[in-house]
């Protein structure tokens, strides 16, 4: 059954919450001027006249027409959708963090600082930086504070003429548009035959316009990147610095270090590798961790401890300046630094071995059901082609995913990267047990074989969702963006 | 094997899965990263700790904080929450969900963030409203970044004075490094001095940026602004407080193209001052400038309605180097809350929270500049939050530390926002619907023990 909007369930008069009254002397509100004429709104706007029940209840239906991984399986390839902790949840909500004004005087927000700060110490040790930033409120929010950094870097070595950014051919959409959003020009690196950096290309490319190279290490092919020493050293010799996106972080936790790879600058993503909920899309949060040469440019206030008390640092005159409204997502860093502390040093390690030796053992069950261009190892995630099924039987990559949705799961990443025709990219998690996995394995298998006994089946998935495939062109051609 | 937390893997699973792979270690799986890359050792941070250790150390974190009676505001306010916002959004099926890609699994969420983007237009008289942004300064570099992409060689973006500190300093980390230039405009008495604005416009000005409730909590008239600036081929941007729209001039009533802010005083808690929720709305024929996402009503096969992602040919997944901006992860559940807020609400209540903010803001004003010793810095309107001028740092300090001692925070200090040294005796205090009668009683009475 689809839901009404709550508008159009509005009953003039109804009301689902009142404010208690106002409670000041009798005959005040009488004596205050009201708004100038020209100030006060004159316009209504329409919002639902609804009791507190129907509240409830639509948004309770609405969420019986999601999905999350307390639902089922999110096999969602570079989204790393692992289990997110009901402690985390819990404790995040505790008033004393919830309370806290961001404004209040810092010998009051003690609690708020001791975490942030921990958390970064936590964060530089598991990557190998020197310290960093918490303002990111999401991966692409970071990407673009590290590549500010890198400009701001050159622009104080008097380097303007460095204005381009290097990203692979696989790289996520987000690491051009936050080049671009930092006004540099953006080149694409090609990938080799093995799904790796064409080492040959980048050596042509990078010349004395290049600021930085953006990688994904293991890249978006689940692939580790094996040059990455010489890669760093190839664009550190061209006095070019090295990014790293954290999006694939959850392959190598406690296994090796960015540092150590050789990388200058990074973006982590919380909701990612350190188990913080998705939220429908956000809120996440998007850490950026330097080396110490770039320390000085990490955005203000930083947070210090001197004396046994944190407080916030405002001076710097080589920062970038700030990159959102107060300290960052404050409540899912606190997320995030419950995972670190029930994990530790070794849970970590062993969250990535897990992560992956599940997308192996996917790879493994899968191999003879889809192609795997790139061989038969991966990192925390690989990609499946359907083109040999779409050449032979007429089903696509979106057909098997629509079928999962048929079945109860949430489907892999489709058609990305584009390196890969008919791309499934499938990314498990160390959350899967064995057994859920088989199961998938089972499902998908079936859904091929009555695709290719009926093929009308597969191409009209799903049939028993609340809505069935959308009209995408209508949506574009006909907005309807309101009520 | 010790059993991690959150992994379900048995000894006999791994066993069975690395045999079904070909590998006798899990080491095995990392022959890729080479000897030079291992860590030998693990990485320094502490080991785990069970459930029950980590409860007791978080509480003892959050312990470190003090709690008090907040007439804090300058962008972050104290806003009653009704009991149907956290309930709703700590359900699961919304938590644990990732961005709603697959249009026929994700209904519920995508039904979520069109019923808010239908109440943002409602509410800021707009015409299409993405489906948000990390919080209300990353919008207003949003809105800069229509204004300086719109039409070509537009690289200039007026500003104005007023607005919030911190959010004006993100817009100039934002033309750091790059050919967009803000040019600020004066400031006189408190607002935003749009006298001079006529000569300002034209050639490289792409828009201007304004501020109302600003950063003082004075409310700025626009009256005729949007002529101006329109006659110039330039864009209006305002940012507001969303309560405030409950009784301001909307941002279509001021002519405005794009329309700014933060939704946290709808339902989100304060939280150390994150996650807010940025909202960005604009006029239609800005549609296909928008960043983010957006999302759409169509109809499936059999013409039922349903909800996509839409536009998406604006987007980073798309365009890459050329979409409109790099945002993807945005503050959906914070949406979410901002969505059962006002649905709890309803306008009535919108108005209601607006008016009594304003009264009792006026109550608090007006009690206090009775006592003297402190004054209103500028006579201008206010909503909810007001400038206090003091005479000297002494008394201001000894003011703040009376209150707090009465575990109330009595303001926010400019100074602490703005670095700047002129700014060292203005307070700003917030007054919203939450605070009750006997609090502001007891505000004013450490107050007099201070200035009387």
């Amino acid at each position: 059954m689809s839901e009404a909007l709550l508008v159009e369930l509005s009953k003039k008069g109804r009301k689902a919450y009142c404010f208690p009254a106002l409670d000041l002397p009798r005959g005040f509100e009488e004596t205050v001027p009201a708004l100038g004429e020209a100030f006060a709104r004159k316009t209504d706007a329409r919002l639902p006249e609804v009791s507190e029940l129907d509240v409830v209840r639509h948004f309770t239906r609405l969420s019986n027409l999601a999905y999350g991984v307390d639902d089922g399986m999110y096999p969602l390839g570079s989204c790393t959708m692992k289990y997110n902790p009901k402690l985390s949840e819990n404790l995040a909500k505790m008033p004393s963090f919830t309370s806290i004004h961001p404004l209040q005087d810092t010998s009051s927000t003690q609690g708020c600082l001791s975490l942030m700060y921990n958390l970064l110490e936590d964060l530089a040790a598991i990557t190998g930086m020197s310290w960093g930033t918490l303002q990111g409120c999401a991966g692409a929010h970071g990407e673009y504070t590290g590549l500010k950094i890198i400009h701001a870097w050159f622009l104080s070595k008097g380097q303007a003429e460095r204005d381009t950014v290097l990203v692979p051919e696989s790289a996520h959409g987000t690491n051009p548009a936050s080049a671009a959003m930092n006004g540099f020009k953006v080149e694409v690196v090609k990938s080799n035959a093995q799904g790796r950096v064409d080492l040959q290309d980048l050596e042509e490319k990078l010349d004395g316009s290049v600021a930085a190279l953006m990688l994904t290490n293991p890249n978006t092919l689940g692939l580790f990147e094996k040059d990455i020493l010489q890669i760093a050293d190839m664009v550190h010799a061209s006095g070019a610095k090295l990014y790293y996106d954290g999006a694939n972080l959850n392959a190598i936790m406690g296994m090796a270090t960015i540092g150590d790879m050789g990388f200058d600058v990074l973006h982590l993503n919380l909701h990612k590798t350190f188990a913080t909920p998705h939220g429908g899309g956000g809120p996440g949060a998007g850490p950026v961790m330097v080396t110490s040469e770039l320390r000085p440019f990490l955005p203000r206030p930083d947070i210090v401890l001197t004396d046994n008390t944190y407080s916030l640092e405002w001076n710097g005159e080589q920062s970038i300046g700030k990159t959102s409204m107060f300290w960052g997502n404050f409540l899912v860093l606190v997320r995030a630094y419950i995972y670190i502390l029930r994990m530790g040093s070794q849970g970590l390690k062993a969250a990535s071995e897990h992560a992956v030796l599940n997308a192996n053992y996917l790879l493994w069950s899968l191999k003879d059901t889809f192609e795997i261009p790139y061989g038969d190892r991966c990192m925390h995630e690989f990609v499946a082609s359907c083109q040999k099924l779409k050449d032979t039987y007429g089903i696509s990559a979106l057909d098997i995913a629509k079928a999962m949705i048929e079945r109860g799961y949430h489907p892999p990443t489709m058609y990305f990267p584009s390196l890969v025709h008919e791309a499934l990219m499938f990314e498990p998690t160390e959350s899967e047990s064995v057994e859920t996995l088989d199961k998938l394995v089972a499902t998908i298998k079936e859904i091929v074989k009555e695709g290719i006994a009926d093929p009308e089946w597969i191409h009209g998935c799903p049939h028993n969702t609340v809505v069935g495939r959308l009209d995408e062109v209508k949506a574009v051609k006909e907005p309807n963006l309101r009520y | 094997m010790v059993v991690y937390p959150y992994i379900p893997h048995t000894d006999e699973d791994r066993e069975m899965m690395m045999q079904a792979i070909g590998i006798q270690s899990l080491e095995e799986l990392y022959g890729d990263l080479g000897e030079d890359i291992l860590l030998s050792d693990s990485v320094p941070i502490s080991q785990g700790r069970s459930e029950d250790e980590v409860i007791r150390m978080v509480e003892s974190i959050a312990n470190r904080n003090e709690r008090g009676i907040p007439f804090l505001g300058s962008g972050c306010y104290d806003h009653i929450i009704p009991s149907t916002v956290d309930a709703i959004a700590s359900l699961p099926s919304f938590v644990t969900s990732y961005t709603p890609y697959q249009a026929e699994m994700s209904q519920g969420m995508l039904q979520v963030i069109y019923e808010f983007q239908s109440m943002i237009c409602q509410l800021t008289g707009m015409d299409v409203s993405n489906a948000s942004m990390y919080d209300g300064a990353n919008a207003l570099v949003e809105a800069a970044n229509i204004c300086v992409s719109f039409a070509r060689g537009k690289h200039e973006v007026l500003v104005s004075p007023t607005i919030h500190p911190f959010a004006l300093k993100v817009l100039q980390t934002w033309a750091l490094g790059t050919e967009h230039r803000l040019v600020m405009l004066p400031e006189k008495n408190g607002v935003c001095d749009t006298s001079a604005l006529g000569g300002m416009l034209g050639g490289n000005v792409g828009g201007v940026l304004v501020q109302s409730p600003n950063r003082y909590g004075f409310l700025e008239d626009y009256t005729g602004l949007s002529d101006i600036i329109h006659a110039s081929g330039a864009l209006l941007c305002v940012s507001a407080d969303p309560m405030s729209l409950g009784m301001q001039k909307s941002q279509r009533e001021w002519g405005a193209d794009i329309a700014v802010g933060d939704t946290q005083p709808f339902g989100i808690p304060l939280s150390f001052g994150g996650p807010g929720c940025g909202y960005l709305a604009v006029v239609e024929p800005l549609l296909r400038k928008m960043p983010g996402r957006i999302v759409g009503a169509t109809t499936d096969g059999k013409g039922n309605r349903g909800f996509v992602l839409t536009m998406q040919a604006r987007e980073q997944h798309i365009k890459r180097e050329r979409a409109t901006s790099n945002i993807c992860t945005n503050n959906s559940l914070a949406a979410l809350m901002t969505t059962v807020y006002l649905s709890s609400v309803g306008w009535l209540g919108v108005k209601e929270a607006a008016h009594q903010c304003y009264v009792k803001s006026h109550y608090l004003e007006e009690n206090l500049i009775t006592l003297g010793g402190v004054e209103l810095a500028w006579e201008q309107p206010f909503w909810c939050e007001f400038p206090l001028r003091f005479h000297d740092t002494k008394k201001m300090r000894k003011f703040i530390q009376e209150l707090r001692n009465e575990h109330l925070f009595a303001g926010v200090r400019l100074q602490a926002l703005t670095r700047c040294n002129e700014d060292e005796l203005v307070l700003l205090v917030a007054v919203t619907e939450k605070r009750s009668r006997e609090e502001i009683e007891n505000y004013l009475a450490g107050a007099r023990r201070v200035l009387r």
